[in-house]
């Protein structure tokens, strides 16, 4: 352990000037911030995506794309916020904090670290220059569905094809350095059943991450050698099965679900002990559910293809697995409420959000509990009410979950408070919004509108108009967001060491000064 | 805990995952074979030793659906639409194939037998389906399909759909004659 410590320790300087310090640099926090500024701009595109579709929805009929493009927009308004803005936000945290809370010096593998981040501006700019190509970028859903994106896909598919390839490659890398430090350079003392919860939080998503990434590396390269190679894997004229790319694609795809929401469990423990003030209930419990999601996470694909035609036997299992992860995600619902009850709780901004991811992301857990059900899903099947449920988890549950981390960890990061008056304004904003985007499309999901179509019938318009207005409401305000992080950077009240009230005793970052200097842990702390 | 034994075992796992994902593919083809999942059909097979009674013979509907996939311009249809058959004997039924472009081209059949679970019960002895079929210009063949539908059929089975779908793989064989001159 000694030896790693010294290798980091070479008299204390700062980071090198200019460009280059950001194009080479192996400091975790350095990383860690190119990782958040690369995922809020791709927040932005795919938020741009999205005003696209919502203002075409805005009213019935076709006024301002074609479909071919709103298809384009579409799917890669899923293909960005998914791999570009969710995942990417999640490991920019992971490497603020992780070494901060394990009390280690940097990641285990720094220059593999850098290489990681490189990695995903390329895979992004292969994906998004598709779009500027004659015939278009990919079109098939961010689910690329074969025989859509085999047989029928524009030929820019192996573009998105490569530039998948490249984010696995980074998300694998990443997931090992994050394994192998936790396992690591934890300080002595930090037992396993010590680290914060978002530590674990990470540890379990890094093992999932390496356990489907490469499972979907699988599935495009099969896609791969079917349109240029003249393979049958997903061809039935040549004995392969359609079906069985739902199956490996859903195979990755469910585990991946969790990928992009546990890491924001973790998040939100640790603030709603912070402001709660008082220690999170059921510590232990909170590790073992989120264990026990991760590898229920493996056994439920099929729920998202039960329509495809499949034995009874097979839709029970599918849909009693499935209802089972209900229990472990309760048992956290109740001990975030728990850890509450009783608390003496200030309403931070970083709380707010907190409290709103809590509330919202249930409202989406539900409605996932409903779409479980087989005789209701095949009702429910491709509508906006699968729209709403998961943007009922995303939005406000994984990106609340990151923007409240944000808000959480900025003066920290910064050395400065952020604005919390402009922070309230920037979560009703949020709130209200966010609720009138997602909830009206539970109802024009229930009453059948399908997704992915330019247009819709005249008695969904307006509710449309409903949701369109809030989408434009939710994407405006983000900009605020923006102009607080950059006001904060610039100038603000000082932050101490400890930021919150009592957090000191919550986490080794706080017992480092803010901002949190260039180095930290040279030597390590011990761990009582 | 050593960092390198680490690194090592997590990329084991990355390429056991990688390469699980395909045999993914094989263990999907099993799984639907064994439990006649998907209407697939495998080739000639035996019958199970009850069905060799004779005397537990009794009469089933067989009926024959014939699709041409997508853009296939072939004309491809079933001399009789159904058949009323006794199982546990050999039957024969003749399909009509006809190229109606200029060129030659190739075909593929791919079967399907619903409902599901009756698949397993029916086995062809011999079958245009277990091969390509290449057809000249112009070219008109008919084939025989001889089948043996297992007595042990479930009793609430009354009747059987053979679905047949003809696919253009003339590109398809192009190309992997192309790889294999490379």
């Amino acid at each position: 352990m000694s030896t790693v410590v010294e290798t980091h320790d070479h008299g204390h300087h700062g980071p090198a000037k200019g460009l280059t310090r950001w194009l080479f640099t192996t400091n975790h926090k350095d990383i860690g911030t190119l990782y958040l500024w690369f995922s809020c701009l791709m927040l932005f595109i795919g938020g741009s995506m999205a005003m696209v579709i919502r203002a075409e929805l805005f009213q019935p009929g076709l006024q301002i794309v074609q479909p071919e493009f709103f298809n384009q927009m579409t799917t890669n308004h899923g293909l960005i916020m998914v791999f570009g803005v969710i995942m990417p936000a999640f490991v920019g945290l992971a490497n603020w904090m992780i070494p901060m809370q394990i009390g280690a010096p940097d990641m285990a593998l720094p220059r593999l670290n850098n290489l990681s981040f490189w990695l995903l501006p390329m895979a992004f700019g292969i994906l998004l220059s598709t779009l500027f190509m004659p015939e278009g970028g990919p079109n098939f859903g961010w689910t690329f569905y074969a025989p859509l994106s085999t047989t029928y896909a524009p030929s820019t598919v192996n573009f998105f094809i490569f530039s998948v390839h490249i984010m696995g490659i980074s998300s694998i890398l990443g997931s090992i350095n994050i394994i192998t430090t936790i396992f690591n350079m934890r300080a002595p003392g930090m037992t396993l059943m010590k680290m914060p919860l978002f530590v674990w939080s990470w540890l379990i998503t890094a093992y999932l991450l390496i356990a489907v990434m490469p499972v979907l590396a699988g599935v495009v390269t099969m896609m791969l050698m079917d349109i240029n190679f003249g393979t049958s894997f997903f061809n039935a004229g040549g004995g392969g099965d359609p079906v069985l790319f739902q199956h490996v694609f859903w195979f990755f795809g469910h585990p991946e679900v969790y990928i992009m929401i546990l890491p924001a469990f973790g998040i939100a423990s640790h603030i709603i002990e912070t402001f709660s003030r008082k220690p999170i209930f059921g510590y232990t419990s909170m590790v073992y559910a989120m264990s026990s999601i991760a590898i229920l996470s493996f056994v439920v694909w099929a729920h998202h293809m039960f329509t495809v035609g499949m034995p009874l036997a097979g839709e029970l299992f599918f849909m009693y697995s499935t209802m089972l992860i209900a229990i472990p995600t309760g048992v956290k619902v109740f001990n975030w409420i728990a850890t509450m009850y009783k608390g003496s709780i200030s309403f931070e901004t970083p709380m707010l959000f907190a409290i709103a991811f809590v509330a919202l992301f249930t409202i989406g857990g539900f409605s996932g509990l409903m779409l479980a059900i087989v005789p209701a899903d095949f009702q429910y099947h491709d509508t906006y009410f699968v729209v709403a449920h998961f943007h009922y988890v995303l939005v406000p549950g994984s990106l609340f979950g990151i923007i409240a981390g944000v808000y959480y960890w900025l003066p920290k990061w910064t050395g400065n408070m952020y604005d919390e008056t402009l922070g309230q304004l920037h979560f009703w904003l949020t709130f209200v919004s966010v609720n009138l985007t997602f909830f009206p499309m539970h109802f024009v999901g229930l009453a059948g509108m399908p997704r992915r179509y330019p247009d819709y019938a005249l008695q969904f318009a307006d509710f449309n108009m409903i949701i369109s207005v809030g989408s434009f409401l939710f994407g405006i305000s983000q900009l605020l967001l923006v102009f607080i992080v950059i006001k904060s950077i610039r100038a603000g009240k000082k932050a101490k060491p400890e930021v919150w009230e009592g957090s000191g005793k919550l986490g080794l970052e706080w017992t480092l000064e803010s901002p949190a200097p260039y180095h930290t842990f040279t030597v390590q702390p011990e761990v009582k | 805990m050593d960092s390198k034994k680490t690194i090592r075992n997590l990329l084991g796992i990355v390429f056991g995952m990688f390469a699980f994902g395909f045999l993914l593919v094989p263990i999907y083809d099993v799984f639907c074979e064994i439990t006649g999942l998907n209407g697939k059909v495998t080739g000639p097979s035996y019958l199970s030793e009850s069905s060799r009674d004779i005397t537990d013979q009794r009469e089933v509907l067989i009926q024959f659906m014939t699709h041409n996939n997508e853009s296939m311009p072939w004309t491809f249809k079933s001399k009789k639409v159904q058949m009323r058959i006794k199982t546990g004997s050999q039957q024969e039924a003749i399909f009509v194939f006809e190229n109606t472009t200029d060129k030659e081209m190739v075909g593929q059949v791919i079967p399907s037998v619903s409902p599901g679970r009756g698949a397993e019960f029916f086995h062809k002895t011999e079958c245009f389906c277990f091969e390509s079929q290449t057809l000249a210009a112009g070219e008109r063949v008919e084939l025989p399909v001889r089948f043996i539908v297992d007595p042990a059929l479930p009793e609430e089975i009354g009747s059987l759909s053979l679905g047949y779908t003809l696919f253009d793989i003339t590109d398809q064989i192009k190309e992997s004659q192309a790889l294999a001159n490379l």
